[in-house]
């Protein structure tokens, strides 16, 4: 019996040691793929990098200035689409929408949500690279803009609802009206969660590669407009890793420290401000 | 008449509220995903209909992929897909369940926080970032001395014969390993979270260890949600596009060894769809992403099920 009892112990203690050391595993990746990137980029990066364009194959030097405004540009043309479509698409399912046609839609946007970027790539093709016989930032943007709609659709819902129902009942109470207490007051309350967790859908989005490679393309010069074709910071990353010349080598390195950058700096600062304000373990 | 005018009545009133505006307003943008969602299914079948007119079924079975004489197969992305998603599954799974098991119930909270947070993080490092080190971190590990090692020690299976690249089906598997991981834990350890306190006093409060508690009571009572879990990251493998096209190779055959270089759906896409000039090759490739379509919605509608059943049990008892 006390034999049987230590051994019960003794698995407690194991398996307490073996899921420790998975989630350590986990964990370190985050800490390898951080070290490696500062390690091999932070070397690699220089003032070129952010100011030239690239220089033609094979030639060493020239930097990426045209593919970080394309990012930026694509980045932008996604969110002037999705940020209106998510947010108000999100106040139905919060404040209007019955519990049927509520769970459709949810549904359908987690479903989307689950699809492959790359199959959304085709998608953005046919619908806008096809009619307008030309690869553009506008293809891009709106790659990613169908990325970006379902996952804003569920953070504006996720924060409006947990606007506390005093709140709404205290402006109803006061004479307004359903519309005008949703828009002047629980919005207002639930503002920066949305903008946080719309900032975190930019995030996701900026690293997208896959549905830009043929939607917005490349470009070895600036884009001179958005039905142009761009280069990008992701699909930059991807052209150079793969090519054969070790100095392309060197400004995937850089070009990946400065998205991972970017990208993780969002991600914390968003993280951090959604934070419950008095939080004590769970 | 009265209910009619009555009702159209009531109709004036709440339009000149505004509610009614509002209302059909919200509905119209909510319905904006419904539309991209049609619109997603009708683009993919109509612009791949040259290809399932030729190849009907057999584009599934065919072998080879030829796309300069002509012969559009799909088995060897298929396979390539299918062998990769499982190496994924086979390492991803007991790494990404025992942490969502750690980080739910055994870590103390403070720890649980921070590590939570770092995955968090980690599910937001974005899928070239993570081909870029499978490029020149990964491969040369695998070309020496994971797969020598392999070789040498479980040589006697088919899976680790033959001809050592570093590229191949292995090191997109590992790849995909990594990245599923951290979307498995963060929902497995959700639905672990669900399950009613109630559950673990009560099995502790009979003498259960810690462990027990967990590996008896709370694990069963969140399983279908860690089932979901393990099925939506099976459905982010099949769809995993960049970081697979960078470390799998790129060749359409299909090959018993794991070492051997090899093609997946995703990335045939990624690769040809520029390069692609008849008609024929892009409907194909377009039917290709009608395929993997198919499979992840499949896999994902049935996991936002199994999620959903999870959840709604935990917090329905709370």
């Amino acid at each position: 019996m006390m034999y049987r009892f230590r051994w019960r112990k003794i698995v407690n203690l194991l398996m307490f040691g073996i899921t420790g050391l998975c989630t350590l595993v986990t964990v370190a990746v985050l800490f390898l793929i951080l070290g490696y990137l500062v390690w091999k980029g932070g070397t690699s990066i220089n003032l070129d990098f952010f100011t030239q364009l690239p220089k033609p194959p094979g030639e060493a030097g020239g930097g990426m200035a045209n593919a970080i405004l394309g990012s930026a540009q694509l980045v932008l043309v996604a969110a002037l689409i999705g940020v209106p479509v998510g947010f108000v698409g999100g106040v139905y399912l919060a404040e209007f929408g019955g519990p049927t046609w509520s769970f459709v839609i949810r549904y359908v946007a987690d479903l989307l949500n689950g699809v492959p970027s790359i199959v959304l790539g085709i998608f953005a093709y046919s619908m806008v690279v096809l009619p307008m016989r030309n690869f553009s930032v506008l293809a891009g943007g709106f790659a990613l803009s169908i990325i970006f709609i379902p996952l804003a659709v569920r953070t504006t819902e996720q924060f409006l609802r947990a606007v506390e129902q005093p709140l709404r009942e205290g402006a109803l109470a006061l004479g307004a009206s359903k519309w005008k207490a949703i828009a002047t007051v629980v919005i207002p309350a639930a503002m920066r969660g949305v903008a946080t967790g719309m900032m975190l859908g930019i995030a996701r989005v900026a690293g997208e590669t896959a549905p830009l490679l043929f939607t917005s393309f490349n470009n070895r010069y600036w884009s001179s407009g958005i039905d142009e074709p761009a280069a990008s910071l992701p699909v930059m990353i991807f052209t150079y890793a793969i090519s054969p010349y070790p100095d392309w080598h060197r400004q995937a390195w850089a070009a990946g420290l400065v998205l991972l950058a970017l990208i993780l700096v969002v991600n914390v600062i968003a993280r951090v401000l959604l934070l419950p304000k008095h939080a004590h373990g769970h | 008449m009265p209910r009619a005018a009555a009702l159209s009545r009531t109709l004036v009133r709440r339009l000149r509220t505004g509610d009614e505006i509002a209302y059909l307003a919200t509905l119209t943008f909510a319905n904006v995903i419904l539309l991209i969602a049609a619109l997603l299914v009708f683009e993919l079948w109509t612009t791949s209909a040259l290809s399932r007119q030729r190849f009907g079924w057999g584009f599934l079975t065919g072998s080879t992929w030829d796309p300069i004489a002509g012969n559009f197969g799909a088995l060897p992305f298929i396979y390539g897909t299918v062998v990769t998603s499982a190496v994924a599954l086979l390492i991803g799974v007991p790494l990404g369940v025992s942490a969502a098991i750690f980080l739910a119930e055994l870590a103390p909270p403070r720890v649980s926080d921070g590590l939570t947070f770092v995955i968090e993080l980690l599910a937001a490092v974005p899928s070239v970032i993570y081909g870029l080190l499978g490029v020149f971190l990964l491969v040369p590990l695998m070309r020496d001395p994971v797969q020598p090692f392999l070789r040498q020690t479980l040589g006697f299976l088919p899976w680790f014969q033959g001809p050592n690249f570093g590229v191949g089906y292995l090191a997109a598997g590992v790849v995909l390993a990594v990245m599923i991981v951290p979307l498995m834990t963060s929902i497995s350890r959700e639905a672990l979270l669900a399950v009613p306190r109630d559950q673990r006093e009560a099995a502790l409060a009979v003498g259960a260890t810690r462990w027990e508690a967990t590996w008896k009571v709370v694990v069963p009572y969140a399983r279908l949600g860690i089932f979901g879990s393990v099925f939506l990251a099976l459905a982010r493998a099949i769809g995993e596009t960049m970081a697979v096209t960078m470390v799998i190779g790129n060749n359409p055959n299909i090959s018993a060894s794991l070492f051997a270089p090899g093609y997946s759906i995703a990335a045939v896409i990624a690769n040809e769809f520029t390069e692609a000039t008849e008609a024929i090759h892009i409907a194909t490739l377009i039917q290709l992403g009608l395929v993997l379509f198919a499979l992840t919605i499949i896999i994902n509608a049935l996991a936002r099920l199994l999620i959903l059943m999870t959840t709604r049990k935990g917090t329905a008892q709370q």
